[in-house]
Parts: structure tokens; C-alpha cells; sequence
């Protein structure tokens, strides 16, 4: 093989592997800046874009709660809605679900209004999840009513606890 | 690239959706470039040596490839929002690695002392192994908080993986100088690569429940926060622990490792500057405590601090009884004629280094054929695996999660500093491998079972939340009722 060759190679080797590096970077860097503005253009064609704009911006549809509600009462996981710990998801598979400050609650809620043994959620005889408040001092909410008894929680209502909000789905 | 609703809209002033949901078909191309990659420098290295495109250049593209497209099958099936790169730079290092071993194989000289030859077939049944554990990390770790469970069990099953060469009879006769191997029928393994994960698992759930009191429970003295007594327990008993690896193991590589992940992650528990300050002290401490008397590690800082002598003494044969290698000054070197561009690929010596040139001295091979230029490429790319971890690690909802990618990020960075410093000179040579790059079964494997942890926290940290149901009114749960 000529020397030609081999250094052209051995360059060329080079090159690519920095190409990946400096591509890796912009995978990278797209994942930081993810949002997208563009330029207003003239009115005429703004207007016909309306129409992608808007789907875009129209919320995600809620697949799950929609088909759920039809169905028969079976919860299989408790999504937290709102609050810092938003997106977090428990499984749910017949045990207790208890909710506060302490450290060894299943879900630890850093919240200022919130006790440190807030509520808890557990299923009685007949499969129901039952949600009852543990003697919090800012109560527990489940859609707008402060709960005083143990209450069967609909699928897809949200219980309210100081800032969090967490709700059963299919 | 990035798949659906980011279409641009020319013309209208909107702000898009944050990034792509998944990511998938930018890791596909990630994925294939980082396959394309290594088969170019496989091709290179045969028209270089043989002057002819070696024979297996499709069995091998191909198997690498395979490999990488399962791994990437099941990421899209069982993460879907996982972070796009970590496979690829993976798949990257470990299809170099691959090729820098087949490079070394074909050398006379390590064939003749049974180092090198075949071993490029071996480790590609070890990927092949590690991308099976990788997919096994994620069908059946469903939720990485699964693991919060076994913190004690975890303890445990890391101790018993570190002990596990001391065992008489299940430690492995090979002692090149330290005893971290165990045989098992005709293969040898590494259980500390192993322990490594585990170790995370451990502190991660540990430091979760217990930093609070780390963190707060403390005085100030002289511009940093000095822990209570009965608070400094774990990091002495992991000091401890440490030490007799160094000890008794003589493996300085895997107790720098441990201790320095325990620091790290204890430093992003508690926010506390004063661990990092005691964290060194202490392992300098242990350091020279355990080297004024350990001849092992002895041999090892006169390594460093002085090759040529080493090489020297190797060379003439010396009085003392110690064995002398001139592996440190081979490797410096094989660093130095490679410069700033390198020989190019297999037109290098690194076979020179001898014994270990394809697992702890891969390293000096790439440096000798890529130069500078290529090494810090591969640095840099190490370092994108890293910042990959700690940004799923910023991005994790949950404490245990963030612990556990920090640390396994940090485990990860601290085995790349320690084998490439030692390698380089910087620091005292130790017994560990580059991960992925290096030859070696259990590291291979146990690096893909990590990438797989990270990933499966990624898909978590990443996933976009549920969409929020009607919400009642927030004052009214917010106040503090007089009762």
C-alpha cells in the first residue's frame, strides 16, 4: 500500500472520529435548546400556516383518562399531575401507598404543606383504593372537598395535597 | 433526525415543543455511524499490515453491527425516551476497542509470549455477553427505584464481590501483581468491576435516607462544616474497606475507585465542601500509609516516579529480587513517537509494551497510532458518556435516581482518570482496564450492565410528564387553617 494512501487513511480516520465527536455535541446541544422559535414571516403566509402552528401547540391527547372513565374501576398506577415531583408514576399492586414528609413514605412529598405522615391510599376487600387523611394539618383535597372519612377515590380525580397533585389512572 | 412534531413552521413566531419526545432515530444514526466507524479503522488496519482489506472485515462489521441493532431494538421498545447518545458512544468505544485488540493480535512478537492472537474473537463474544446483561438491565428493571430495596443486600453482595479473590482456592493463581481475579472452571473473572455497580446501589440508597443528618448535623470550624462523630461511621468503614483492598489485594486502582465514588456521591448528597477536603486527606493519607510498607505498591510509585530507571533495571536484570518492567517507559514512549497525528493505524510498536499491551496499555496503542489528535478524541468521548450520566442524573426526579447515576457516572470517570493517568504517567500505575476499550470479559460486560442503569434512569428522567386533569382551586389546600 502506498505511503499516499496510508496517510490520506490515517487522516481521514481522524477526521471522522472528530465528526462523530463535534455531531455528538450537536445531539447535544439540541437536547439543551429544544425549543424551536422561528421568525414571524409576512401576514399572508403566517396565516397559512396557522393551522400546524395550532396543532402543535394543542395539548397532547389524554388517551388513558378518556378510555379509562368508560371502563370498569381498575387503577393500575397513581400519576403524580402536578408539584415537583410531576411525571412520577407508582405502580399500583395492592399495597399501601403513603404519602408525606417522612423519609419513608413511598412517595416523599417536599412540600411545605404537607405533614410528615400526610395520607395514604390503600385498596380495601373489593379492590377500591380508598384515600384517607392521616390527620394532616392542611387536609387532604380530593376534587375540591377536604376529606374527614376514608373515601373511595373515581378514577382520574385528583386528590390535592398542598402543591402536589396525584390521581389514579388505567 | 429528530422524528415528528418538531416539524419547522417557517413564517409564524411559535416556540415548538422542547426537543423531540424520543430520540430514537437520532441514536439509529448515531448508532450507525459510531458502527461505520471502526470498520473503517479495521479496513485501515489490514491494508496497513497485510496490504490487503482483511478477510473478516464483514463477518466482524457485521457482527458489530447486529449487536448494536439489538441493543438498539430494545432501548426502543423498553426505554423509548432514553438519552440518545449513551448507546452510541458505547457501541464507539467498544467497536475501537475491538479493532485496537485484532491490531495487537496480529503482532508477532505478543503472539510468541501468548498475549495477543485471537483475542479480538473472545472479546466480541464478551460484548456480545455484555449488550445481553444490557438488555436483560432493561426489560426486567422496569423502575430503576426497584433497587432502593436491596441498599443493605447491596452492601452485602459488594463486600462478598470484593472478598471474593481473597478466597483461598477461588482466587485465581494468576498474580500479576494483584490478587483481584477469581477462577471459575477455565475462565477468570474480575468481581470488582462487578462490585463497582453494586457499591453504587448501596450508597446511593444509603446516602438517600441518611443525608439530612450528614448535612446538617454539623459546626462550622474554620470555614468548613465538620461532620459530627458519629456521622463520620460510613466514610471510616468505607475508608476502612478501602484500605484492606489495598492491603491485602494490593489493587490501588479499585480502592482509589470505591473510596472516590463514595466522596463524590456523599458531596452531591449533602452539598458540603468539607467531605472532598476530608476525602482527600484521607486517601492520601491511606495512600502513603499503605505504600511506606506494601512492596507491591512500592514497585509501583518507583515505576512512576522514575521509568527509566525501571526500564533500565528491567533491562540489565537487577540484584534486589523485585521484578522490574519497562512497561511504564514503553507505554510513555510508544505516547511520545506517536505525536500529534500519529503513525496511523497498525504502523505503530505498542507491542513493544509486551505483556498487558491489549488490556491496561490499550490505551498507549491508540495514543501511538492516532497521536494526540485521537486520543483526545476518545478522552472527549469518554467524557460525553460522563456528562450524559450527570445530566440524567440533573434531570432524575427522584433522590435515588440522581445518587445512583451520579455515582455511576463518577465510578465511571474515576476508572477512566485512573487507568489513563497511570498509563500517561500522572499517577502510579494500577491493575484496571479502560472501559470498553480494553481487553478483558468482566469489564466489558459489567460497563454494559452501567450503560444499561443509566439508560433505564434516562427513560424515566426524560418521559414527559402526564398531562395535568382539571385542577381544584390551589389557594384553598395551600392555607393554614386555625383548628
Amino acid at each position: 500500500m502506498s505511503e499516499l494512501t496510508l496517510t490520506v487513511m490515517r487522516l481521514g480516520f481522524l477526521a471522522v472520529l472528530w465528526l462523530f465527536v463535534i455531531v455528538a455535541v450537536q445531539v447535544i446541544r439540541s437536547d439543551l435548546f429544544g425549543t424551536r422559535v422561528t421568525q414571524r414571516g409576512s401576514r399572508r403566509e403566517a396565516g397559512r400556516q396557522q393551522q400546524p402552528a395550532r396543532q402543535q401547540a394543542a395539548p397532547p391527547p389524554q388517551r388513558q383518562q378518556a378510555g379509562g372513565r368508560q371502563r370498569r374501576n381498575a387503577p393500575s398506577k397513581l400519576v403524580v399531575s402536578e408539584g415537583i415531583l410531576t411525571g412520577t408514576t407508582v405502580a399500583l399492586q395492592g399495597q399501601t401507598i403513603t404519602l408525606g414528609r417522612a423519609h419513608d413514605s413511598t412517595i416523599v412529598l417536599d412540600d411545605d404543606y404537607a405533614s410528615s405522615r400526610h395520607a395514604r391510599i390503600y385498596p380495601d376487600r373489593d379492590g377500591q383504593w380508598i384515600v384517607e387523611d392521616l390527620g394532616s394539618t392542611n387536609g387532604t383535597y380530593l376534587d375540591r372537598s377536604r376529606l374527614t372519612t376514608p373515601t373511595p377515590i373515581p378514577l382520574g380525580a385528583p386528590i390535592r395535597i398542598g402543591k402536589t397533585v396525584i390521581e389514579l389512572r388505567k | 433526525m429528530s422524528s415528528t412534531t418538531n416539524q419547522p413552521t417557517h413564517h409564524t413566531s411559535t416556540i415548538g415543543a422542547i426537543g423531540a419526545p424520543s430520540r430514537r432515530n437520532t441514536e439509529l444514526a448515531m448508532l450507525v455511524f459510531a458502527v461505520v466507524i471502526p470498520v473503517f479503522a479495521y479496513a485501515n488496519v489490514g491494508l496497513a499490515i497485510d496490504d490487503q482489506v482483511p478477510a473478516g472485515l464483514l463477518s466482524y462489521g457485521l457482527g458489530l453491527g447486529l449487536l448494536a441493532g439489538v441493543a438498539h431494538l430494545v432501548v426502543r421498545k423498553f426505554a423509548p425516551y432514553a438519552d440518545p447518545l449513551l448507546l452510541p458512544l458505547a457501541t464507539l468505544l467498544n467497536g475501537l476497542g475491538l479493532v485496537a485488540i485484532w491490531r495487537l493480535d496480529q503482532s508477532k512478537l505478543l503472539q510468541s509470549i501468548g498475549v495477543a492472537g485471537g483475542k479480538a474473537t473472545n472479546q466480541l463474544i464478551y460484548t456480545a455477553l455484555g449488550i445481553a446483561l444490557f438488555a436483560v438491565v432493561l426489560v426486567f428493571l422496569k423502575d430503576h427505584r426497584v433497587l432502593q430495596r436491596y441498599t443493605y443486600i447491596s452492601m452485602v453482595g459488594a463486600l462478598v464481590l470484593l472478598l471474593l479473590p481473597l478466597v483461598p482456592g477461588l482466587g485465581a493463581n494468576i498474580t500479576y501483581g494483584a490478587k483481584i481475579w477469581i477462577q471459575v472452571g477455565s475462565f477468570t473473572i474480575q468481581p470488582g468491576e462487578f462490585a463497582k455497580i453494586v457499591l453504587a446501589i448501596f450508597f446511593a440508597g444509603y446516602l438517600m435516607v441518611k443525608r439530612d443528618a450528614l448535612a446538617l448535623a454539623s459546626r462550622r470550624f474554620m470555614g468548613l462544616y465538620l461532620p459530627r462523630g458519629r456521622d463520620l461511621g460510613p466514610i471510616i468503614v468505607v475508608w476502612m474497606i478501602s484500605i484492606l483492598i489495598l492491603v491485602f489485594e494490593t489493587d490501588l486502582g479499585t480502592s482509589l475507585l470505591f473510596f472516590g465514588m463514595f466522596v463524590i456521591m456523599l458531596y452531591v448528597a449533602t452539598e458540603r465542601t468539607s467531605w472532598i477536603v476530608f476525602g482527600l486527606l484521607m486517601s492520601a493519607a491511606g495512600a502513603v500509609g499503605v505504600a511506606s510498607f506494601e512492596p507491591h505498591v512500592q514497585t509501583r510509585v518507583q515505576a512512576w516516579l522514575d521509568p527509566m530507571r525501571e526500564y533500565t533495571l528491567s533491562r540489565n536484570g537487577s540484584s534486589d529480587g523485585i521484578v522490574h518492567s519497562e512497561q511504564a517507559m514503553q507505554a510513555l514512549w510508544a505516547f511520545g513517537s506517536g505525536g500529534t497525528l500519529g503513525t496511523g493505524w497498525g504502523q505503530g510498536h505498542s507491542e513493544l509494551i509486551r505483556f498487558a499491551a491489549n488490556s491496561d496499555f490499550i490505551l498507549a496503542t491508540f495514543g501511538e497510532e492516532l497521536g494526540l489528535a485521537g486520543i483526545m478524541a476518545i478522552l472527549l468521548i469518554y467524557g460525553l458518556v460522563v456528562e450524559r450520566g450527570v445530566r440524567t442524573a440533573l434531570a432524575a426526579r427522584d433522590p435515588f435516581g440522581k445518587l445512583l447515576a451520579v455515582g455511576l457516572s463518577g465510578a465511571f470517570a474515576l476508572q477512566v482518570f485512573v487507568v489513563a493517568g497511570g498509563v500517561m504517567g500522572l499517577i502510579p500505575l494500577t491493575g484496571m482496564t479502560m472501559p470498553f476499550l480494553a481487553y478483558g470479559g468482566s469489564s466489558v460486560i459489567a460497563n454494559w450492565a452501567l450503560i444499561g442503569i443509566l439508560i433505564r434512569i434516562s427513560d424515566t428522567a426524560r418521559r414527559p410528564a402526564p398531562a395535568p386533569a382539571g385542577n381544584p382551586d390551589a389557594e384553598m389546600t395551600q392555607v393554614v387553617r386555625p383548628s
